[in-house]
C-alpha cells in the first residue's frame, strides 16, 4: 500500500473484507494519538534553495515536500506564451524514494492530474496580467508521502510564490478532511487514507486572515452531503492554522528586515 | 517623513480602506486596499505603498539599464536586460553606427549602459543609446544584485551612491535592473564591490549608512598598510 493508491480506485473497496481486523479509530482517539480535528505537526522554512527565486521546504506529519518558484522569467518553447497575460506551470513529482514501494520516476496519471488541479487553484490567486508574455514556474518534490502530499504541496507553494515576490490576491492554503470509521477526521496519514471511506482535500484562498473562496475541491470515496458540510468547517478550521504557519515562516525569514532607517 | 517601523505585509493584506490612497505594490478591490506582494508598507496619510523586497526587473520608461547583447540583427541588437522581457536597440538609436557594419559598432556579449524608451502592451522594450551616461561598456567589472535593492545602493537623493565615490574614488553606474558598473583602481572596485553586497544583504536595517562607512574606512586602512 503507498500513496498510488489514492484514486485508483474507489475508496472501501479493499475495505469490506478488512473491517474486522484494522481499527483506525480507538477509544475516541486517532492512531497517532491525534484528536479528529488535530493537524500533524507542520514545519515550514522559506528560502531554502539559492537559486530558484522562491522556495519553501514543508514537512506535514511524515509528508516531506520542497517547492521552488521561477519567474517572471521567458517562456521557451515560445508558442506556450500568452500575449497579455503569464503563463503559469505547475509541476508535482514524487521522487522514487518517496514512497515505500518504489515508485517509477517521471509523470503519471496521477501526477499529471494533481498538477493540473493545483495550477488551475493558482490561476485566479497569481495576478497574470501583470506579466504578459512571461512564464512563471512552480516545481514542487515529494521526498516523502504519507498521504494529503497534494495539500502540503499546495501549502509549499503558496510559501515560495511569496519568498518569489509573485504579485497574489490572496494565499492558498490547503488541507484535506477523510471520513474513516465513520468519522470525520482532519488531515489524514497514510493508514487512514489508505483504509478510509472517503479522502477530501480542499484548498482555499485566503485573504487578510479571511477564508474567500474554495480553490480547489476533490473527492475519493463517499460522502453524505451533510458530511461534506461538516467535512469544510474542518477543513477551514485547520486551513486556518496552516496560514499562521506560512505566515510565520515569511516573517521568519523577512521580519528583520522590519526596521527601515528615513 | 515618518522613522521607525515598517510591518512586513503578505499578498491579501488589508493595507487602507481608502482606495484613493493606493500606491506600488496594492490593488483594490471593493473600495479597500490590499497588498498584492510580500514587502514593507510604507503608509503616509495620502499614500500607501510596498516596498518590494523579491522580485524580477519589470522595465519602464526612462529607465537606466545595464544590458548584454545577444543577438545582432540587420537593423539593432536584441540585449539581455537581466528581465523577463528582452529588450531590442534599434541601429537608429545608437549614435556613430551610421555606415558601418552593426557588429563592428556592438557585437554579441558587448556590455552596454542604455536607456528604456518606450514598452509597447506587448512588453517589447526599446532602448536608447542617445544620452550622456549610455556607452558600451570595455573595461571595469559589472556587479549583480537583486533588483529591489537598487534605491538602496542609490540611497535617498544619491545619498550611498556619493558616499562610494567620494570616498573610494570609483567610478559607479546602477542599472535598474540590477546590474552595477565599477571602473577604477582594482583595490578600491573589490571594496566597493563588498560594500555593495553588504548594502544588498542588509537593505532595510537601521543605520546602514554609518556601518557602510565603518567599512569602508577600516578597508581603506587595510591597503595602506600593505
Amino acid at each position: 500500500m503507498n500513496e498510488m493508491d489514492e484514486g485508483l480506485g474507489v475508496k472501501g473497496a479493499q475495505k469490506e473484507d478488512k473491517k474486522e481486523d484494522i481499527r483506525l479509530i480507538v477509544d475516541g482517539k486517532r492512531l497517532d494519538g491525534r484528536d479528529f480535528e488535530e493537524l500533524r505537526p507542520i514545519k515550514i522554512e522559506a528560502g531554502v534553495l539559492k537559486r530558484a527565486d522562491g522556495s519553501c521546504y514543508l514537512e506535514m506529519g511524515r509528508n516531506k515536500v520542497v517547492a521552488a518558484v521561477y519567474g517572471p522569467r521567458e517562456v521557451h518553447p515560445r508558442h506556450l506564451q500568452e500575449p497579455s497575460k503569464a503563463v503559469i506551470r505547475y509541476r508535482y513529482n514524487m521522487a522514487p524514494f518517496s514512497v515505500e514501494e518504489r515508485k517509477r520516476p517521471g509523470p503519471d496519471r496521477r501526477s499529471v492530474e494533481i498538477s493540473k488541479v493545483s495550477r488551475e487553484a493558482y490561476e485566479p490567486v497569481i495576478m497574470k496580467e501583470l506579466f504578459p508574455r512571461s512564464g512563471i514556474d512552480i516545481f514542487v518534490e515529494v521526498l516523502q508521502a504519507d498521504a494529503g502530499t497534494r495539500t502540503a504541496c499546495l501549502n509549499a507553494a503558496t510559501v515560495a510564490l511569496v519568498d518569489a515576490g509573485i504579485p497574489m490576491r490572496g494565499l492558498i492554503t490547503s488541507v484535506a478532511v477523510a471520513k474513516v470509521d465513520g468519522v470525520l477526521v482532519l488531515d489524514p496519514m497514510k493508514e487512514e487514507d489508505n483504509y478510509g471511506e472517503a479522502d477530501v482535500p480542499f484548498a482555499f484562498v485566503i485573504r487578510n486572515g479571511r477564508i474567500e473562496s474554495i480553490a480547489l475541491v476533490q473527492m475519493d470515496g463517499k460522502m453524505t452531503a451533510e458530511e461534506m458540510k461538516t467535512a469544510t468547517e474542518m477543513a477551514k478550521k485547520g486551513a486556518m492554522e496552516i496560514y499562521s504557519l506560512q505566515r510565520e515562516a515569511i516573517m521568519k525569514k523577512y521580519g528583520a528586515m522590519e526596521i527601515e532607517e528615513e | 517623513m515618518i522613522t521607525g517601523s515598517r510591518k512586513l505585509v503578505l499578498p491579501g493584506d488589508l493595507v487602507s480602506t481608502n482606495p484613493r490612497t493606493a500606491g506600488y505594490g496594492t490593488f483594490v478591490e471593493n473600495g479597500k486596499v490590499y497588498a498584492k506582494i510580500m514587502g514593507l508598507m510604507d503608509k503616509t496619510e495620502n499614500m500607501v505603498r510596498i516596498i518590494p523586497l523579491k522580485g524580477r526587473y519589470i522595465p519602464s520608461p526612462g529607465d537606466l539599464v545595464i544590458g548584454i547583447v545577444r543577438e545582432v540583427v540587420s537593423n539593432g541588437w536584441n540585449v539581455d536586460i537581466n528581465s523577463p522581457y528582452s529588450a531590442f536597440l534599434p541601429t537608429s538609436e545608437k549614435p556613430e553606427s551610421r555606415a558601418r557594419k552593426v557588429n563592428d559598432v556592438l557585437d554579441m556579449d558587448d556590455a552596454i549602459v542604455a536607456k528604456v524608451v518606450a514598452i509597447d502592451p506587448k512588453m517589447k522594450v526599446t532602448l536608447t543609446m542617445r544620452d550622456k551616461v549610455c556607452r558600451p561598456i570595455r573595461f571595469g567589472r559589472i556587479v549583480a544584485i537583486n533588483p529591489t535593492r537598487v534605491p538602496r545602493v542609490i540611497g535617498k537623493k544619491g545619498s550611498m551612491i556619493k558616499l562610494l565615490k567620494n570616498e573610494l574614488g570609483v567610478q559607479i553606474i546602477v542599472g535598474q535592473n540590477g546590474l552595477i558598473w565599477l571602473s577604477g583602481d582594482r583595490k578600491k572596485v573589490d571594496i566597493v564591490e563588498e560594500a555593495i553586497y553588504i548594502i544588498e544583504k542588509e537593505a532595510h536595517t537601521e543605520g546602514l549608512t554609518d556601518r557602510i562607512t565603518e567599512f569602508i574606512k577600516k578597508r581603506k586602512e587595510g591597503i595602506k598598510d600593505e
